[in-house]
């Protein structure tokens, strides 16, 4: 917690003033205001919602979640209470001065227009399109994988609000460069890389698919080589922020997403085995980071890689 | 996950059944387990008892607790865990309360104090007589200090253990009370216990989905029940005080009031 004033941690993500680079993932503690609120003050630059949809929903049966070599496997399904639903949580966060991100997800472009503008109404600092769940096949918001709707739904929701719209990506394509790049030119302010890789479980006991939902999404260290190459691509090819996610669970994997291209990080499965303390240590590791490199801002840091 | 075979299933009750199965290591009175029914669902269960062999306790109330009465020795289940925080063994003269299925969890947790040398007073209440779980398990453990309540006064007590509990904590001096059991009973004692200025721990009950601390399912203020909990001290209970025993989060996420 003493780095949250820490040397150069501060990004600029598009508009959205983050004290540090690092928030949690999407789907992860972020159902309730008071959660979020303690992602928040174990160090996190801003907190991210549970996807939300038009309306409530559930979510899939247990087993939903997993633990694999590496990471873990879940499909939950989406469970939320819905945009409206949730608005007093976002209220809440915002009466407690915490930055927020608020996910969301639709089916219609109408749906996606009306959501963004119920959220921002109620203070989100920023929108994140997830267009890329791979736990509710064929939902048709789910469009990640066709860069003509990715652009058609980014441009609809950017008509409809100022705040800054990330638009968070699928790495179960065959050209995630081409995906963003359709992000961009649909007014996208930036990008979150990646969602979950799908993939599934069977137990050799009982011989059959662990997960209710059968297959899910693969997420933790298992899949961070996989996410870096994504955030590579995309940083080769967007001149738009990348927030990385995939697989970050210590300070030295996020300086190397920075390195690949990344402004700031999503953490999610690292608070399974490292505890709330993972975001203030993260940050804490950068700013030593930066300042044994001579660094004065992870600006100077994005990119580096790709130096020739 | 890994798969254990059901050694014994005893009918406890017309709809409380316990399943027996090997050791699961490392466990702690308090704590629970992930059983998994494949094709039904994966539930929640507390630990009735530690050790060779370990044992879960569960009630009839839906698909999942159905099929797990309807398994016998020999049929496998899947298992994870053991999750949560567990009981702490604090004071010399506890008070434990468990309502219903609720005994399960402490049981363990008394048979633990009396091998330290604690000796506590145990008051075990259900609806009726033949609701009663564990009577017999925790009598040869505790004597007289074995306390019994039934709403229907069918034995012991007639009425709610929690109105029994304030009438034991205003005769005895008990400096530390243990709950487990109807939510609603629990902040009952909860608040008598804070009346009295007696430190509590309760172990609380929430959706649980993942068991690992993230879908954040099981939040009750900004605490997880799966991981943080499930069991809550006095200082955490004051900081969830506008939630429990009032309202809780549903599979949607959104609040709805805690009934029973």
């Amino acid at each position: 917690m003493g780095s949250l004033t820490g040397k150069g941690l501060a990004v600029d993500l598009a508009g959205l003033k983050l004290r540090s680079p690092t928030l949690n993932a999407s789907g992860v503690l972020g159902m309730s205001a008071p959660l979020l609120k303690r992602v928040y003050d174990s160090g996190a630059g801003a907190v991210v919602t549970k996807s939300l949809g038009p309306a409530g929903r559930p979510g899939h049966i247990n087993p939903t979640v997993v633990e694999v070599d590496g990471g873990l496997l879940n499909a939950m399904g989406l469970p939320n209470p819905g945009v409206e639903g949730y608005l007093d949580e976002l209220r809440e966060l915002k009466r407690e001065g915490v930055p927020v991100v608020a996910s969301f997800f639709a089916s219609t472009l109408e749906e996606f227009q009306s959501g963004a503008a119920a959220l921002c109404d109620a203070g989100a600092d920023a929108l994140e399109l997830n267009l890329s769940c791979p736990n509710v096949g064929g939902e048709p918001g789910m469009c990640a994988a066709d860069a003509v709707s990715v652009e058609r739904v980014t441009s609809a929701v950017k008509r409809v609000t100022t705040a800054p719209v990330l638009v968070k990506l699928s790495p179960n394509v065959t050209d995630i460069a081409g995906i963003a790049v359709a992000a961009e030119r649909g007014g996208a302010d930036a990008i979150t890389a990646v969602n979950t890789l799908k993939a599934m479980a069977i137990d050799a006991d009982f011989r059959r698919p662990v997960l209710a939902n059968v297959t899910g999404g693969l997420s933790g260290p298992a899949i961070k080589s996989v996410a870096l190459r994504c955030v590579w691509e995309i940083a080769e090819a967007v001149k738009i922020p990348i927030v990385g996610c995939g697989g970050v669970s210590n300070w030295r994997d996020a300086v190397e997403y920075m390195l690949a291209g990344a402004s700031a990080v999503e953490v999610g499965t690292a608070v399974m085995d490292h505890g709330f303390e993972v975001y203030g240590k993260m940050n804490e590791g950068i700013s030593e980071y930066l300042r044994e490199n001579g660094f004065d801002s992870i600006s100077e840091v994005v990119g580096l890689a790709h130096r020739k | 996950m890994t798969a254990v075979t059901i050694e014994r299933v005893v009918r406890e009750t017309p709809d409380i059944y316990t399943l027996y199965f090997p050791a699961v290591a490392g466990a702690r009175p308090g704590q629970y387990l992930m059983i998994w029914l494949p094709g039904v669902d994966e539930v929640p269960m507390s630990l009735s008892t530690i050790g060779d062999p370990s044992s879960i306790t569960v009630r009839v109330v839906g698909d999942a607790t159905r099929a797990l009465s309807r398994l016998g020795k020999g049929d496998k289940v899947g298992l994870r865990g053991p999750f949560g925080n567990g009981y702490n063994i604090e004071g010399e003269r506890p008070l434990l309360v468990g309502g219903g299925t609720g005994i399960a969890s402490l049981a363990p947790l008394a048979e633990e104090m009396v091998a330290k040398g604690v000796k506590p007073t145990f008051l075990i209440g259900a609806r009726s007589r033949d609701q009663l779980l564990f009577k017999d398990r925790l009598s040869r453990l505790l004597g007289p200090s074995l306390m019994v309540s039934t709403d229907d006064g069918s034995e012991g007590y007639h009425g709610y253990a929690s109105n029994y509990a304030a009438e034991l904590m205003a005769k005895t001096r008990f400096d530390h009370i243990y709950v487990c059991g109807p939510e609603i009973m629990a902040a009952k004692i909860w608040a008598e216990a804070e009346r009295l200025g007696v430190p509590v721990q309760a172990s609380l009950e929430r959706l649980c989905k993942c068991a690992v601390g993230l879908c954040g399912s099981c939040a009750i203020g900004p605490y997880r029940v799966c991981r943080d909990g499930p069991v809550f001290d006095t200082a955490r209970l004051r900081e969830v005080a506008a939630d429990f025993g009032r309202r809780r989060m549903d599979a949607s996420g959104r609040m709805v009031r805690v009934d029973h």
